[in-house]
């Protein structure tokens, strides 16, 4: 009878060590793949989102991104639409922050008016593609807790769970490439009552100054509905030196003009 | 007198492009764009006055040309803007923009025709006063004429933004002519309306405003010393209008609280004349309900309480009434949006309702219906009592080149 409590206790022991692990290795990689990317300072890179209902029918924008590296707290963006045309102008100016809510605010070239919103609205669709709000954001490790799931050569997968509630997941299962700078390869979200939502996958990558990975295609199957989005991306400008100035509201109608 | 000033701002781009040429040789950015709308407006009431039309169609073009150069950080914007409509005088042309701009680390300048917004509110923009408005284009003030003007910012990271314009030059507000509706019994032509300033139109105006953000707090402050926007119309005994542009300070407060899914709200102005001065403010609130459906549905929902010292001589009969409405976005491809609201008086029952949709279609088609209501306007409101027989609908479908 000792014996065997002994080993309950043990086997109890070792899931809870093997649990801590998982989680602290998920957290690791997180990390690592933080770190790999930091240093870029800005960018600005055009891409093309291209909206596919489950008909097959498309719709198409174009968008400017503009993002500035920030260390103490979360990245700055500024993303200006060119089209449609109806609302071309029409940007917007995100602080991320690693804790908190996002500082957001909107541009409306129509009547010149910058507009406050709030960042509330994480779930809701971007535009009306298959990207969420969240899906955008810059990725701060502390918006997730981890756990390390598998390695599959060079391939690890990691669950996150969003730690904001207004997420529209329950978790998301990630795969970096740990032998090309801890890049993702694929992100399988799950909604609020768990069953698979959508999947993300990323190709067509191209390493910018021997150490940044960009993946210059993105596809997001939805796999509810059957809707679909690409975002292709032109070649990333990371010499274009921005400063904070250059994400400020003044920035923003001057983008957006 | 208007061409003139154009000619020179046009010279003035010119040596501006030519300097550029000569200096930077980086990319040159052109941009061309052009809007068509065809636009009918029905009023299914009779005419309260003698002339007024019931149908309105109308055609409207935009067009508009961008240059930029230095990585952005120097531009020259073009927008223009025409009507042809049945009222005599809601066929007009503008230059709506047409400015040179540079910016350079923490400064902007801009020089030449352009439009500013100010504010925060929906239900009526106080502090908004830069640009005069275009009251014969849209019902809801929000199209403005082009405003000659020097604007220089300046940007600091822990003291906000500072904003000061020079205003050599009044725009005067046009007003319906005898076929349009929402007018006075009295056609007003703008030309009669004077100026308390001898300088008249060329009265030398400024402007200031101050805008930061603490947190989830957006402020502005800001003062503006000149020709004012509005007419103040006085009137006799004998029932005659008597109307001009007077010389007004006037100080405005904008203030923004953003917390989860609320945006807290607040407008104020204190403006003084030698002829009138008064107190206004909108303050309410916006909450919306977001990706209800888990498809993008958004319906926000709007309460602004609005206060008018000026009581019945206030131009846009808002004195104390309640705005309340609801913002519907669908968040779809053909980004669908409906806007239905009301517009109250608390002392009276007379109501305006409004409803404005907006759609796209395939990519460079967009379609927008309006609907105003006035609704048991009272025969005493001194200025909504001409409007009362003036709903209408509008539909006006657009093609973007």
């Amino acid at each position: 009878m000792k014996k065997l409590i002994f080993t309950v206790i043990a086997l109890v022991a070792i899931t809870n060590l093997n649990a801590q692990n998982a989680a602290e290795r998920g957290l690791q990689v997180a990390k690592a793949a933080d770190k790999a990317d930091q240093g870029f300072n800005s960018s600005i890179v055009n891409l093309k989102m291209t909206l596919k209902n489950k008909n097959g029918q498309t719709s198409e924008r174009l968008l400017i991104t503009r993002t500035l590296e920030q260390t103490e707290d979360g990245d700055k963006s500024l993303i200006v639409f060119n089209s449609p045309k109806d609302v071309k102008g029409t940007s917007t100016l995100t602080f991320t922050h690693k804790v908190g809510s996002d500082d957001q605010w909107l541009f409306l070239p129509s009547i010149k008016r910058v507009k406050r919103i709030s960042s509330n609205n994480k779930s809701g669709p971007f535009v009306g593609s298959e990207f969420a709000y969240e899906d955008l954001s810059s990725q701060e490790v502390e918006k997730y807790t981890y756990t390390f799931l598998e390695e599959k050569g060079n391939l690890l997968i990691v669950e996150q769970d969003p730690v904001d509630p207004k997420s529209g997941y329950t978790r998301r299962l990630v795969t970096y490439n740990k032998e090309k700078g801890y890049r993702l390869e694929k992100v399988e979200f799950y909604d609020r009552k768990n069953s698979l939502l959508k999947t993300l996958n990323y190709s067509d990558y191209k390493l910018y100054k021997g150490k940044f990975w960009r993946a210059l295609t993105l596809h997001m199957v939805n796999h509810q509905s059957n809707k679909e989005t690409v975002l292709k991306f032109g070649e990333y400008n990371f010499e274009a030196k921005l400063a904070e100035e250059d994400f400020t509201q003044v920035a923003l109608q001057r983008a957006g003009q | 007198m208007k061409i003139k000033y154009i000619y020179y701002l046009l010279l003035l781009s010119g040596v501006f492009t030519t300097y550029a040429q000569n200096e930077d040789v980086k990319k040159v950015n052109h941009d061309f764009e052009l809007e068509l709308e065809s636009e009918y407006r029905y009023f299914y009431d009779d005419a309260l006055f003698e002339d007024q039309k019931d149908h309105f169609p109308s055609f409207a073009i935009r067009p508009e040309y961008a240059i930029d150069w230095n990585k952005g950080y120097e531009s020259i914007n073009f927008k223009g803007f025409f009507r042809l409509d049945v009222d005599d005088e809601r066929t007009h042309w503008d230059i709506r923009e047409l400015y040179y701009q540079k910016a350079k680390n923490n400064w902007e300048f801009s020089l030449g025709l352009k439009k500013v917004y100010w504010g925060v509110t929906e239900s009526n923009h106080l502090v908004d006063i830069i640009n005069q408005t275009d009251a014969v284009e849209t019902f809801d003030g929000e199209e403005k004429l082009g405003q000659p003007m020097a604007q220089f910012t300046w940007i600091t990271q822990n003291l906000g933004t500072f904003d000061f314009f020079y205003l050599p030059y009044h725009r005067k507000r046009t007003f319906a002519g005898e076929k349009g509706r929402l007018r006075f019994p009295v056609v007003i032509d703008k030309e009669d309306l004077q100026y308390e300033s001898s300088a008249e139109e060329w009265r030398q105006d400024i402007a200031f405003r101050w805008k930061h953000y603490f947190d989830i707090v957006d402020i502005g402050v800001s003062h503006f010393y000149g020709t004012g926007r509005e007419p103040l119309f006085d009137f006799d005994a004998t029932g005659n209008i008597n109307a001009f542009y007077p010389v007004i300070n006037q100080t405005g407060l904008e203030l923004q609280i953003t917390h989860d899914a609320f945006l807290w709200k607040l407008e104020s102005i204190y403006r003084n004349a030698d002829a009138q001065d008064f107190f206004a403010l909108v303050a309410g609130l916006e909450y919306t309900f977001s990706n209800i459906d888990g498809n993008g549905l958004d319906i926000g929902l709007l309460g602004e309480y609005l206060y008018d010292e000026r009581d019945e001589l206030a131009l846009n009969a808002l004195q104390n009434d309640l705005f309340f409405g609801s913002r519907i976005a669908f968040n779809d491809t053909q980004d669908t949006s409906i806007l239905i609201g009301g517009i109250t008086d608390l002392e009276s029952d007379s109501t305006i309702f409004s409803l404005e949709a907006s759609r796209r279609f395939g990519s460079s088609w967009t379609a927008e219906v309006e609907a105003r209501i006035f609704n048991n306007i009272d025969q005493n409101e001194l200025i909504l009592s001409n409007f009362r027989e003036d709903s209408f609908f509008r539909i006006s479908i657009s093609k973007y080149f």
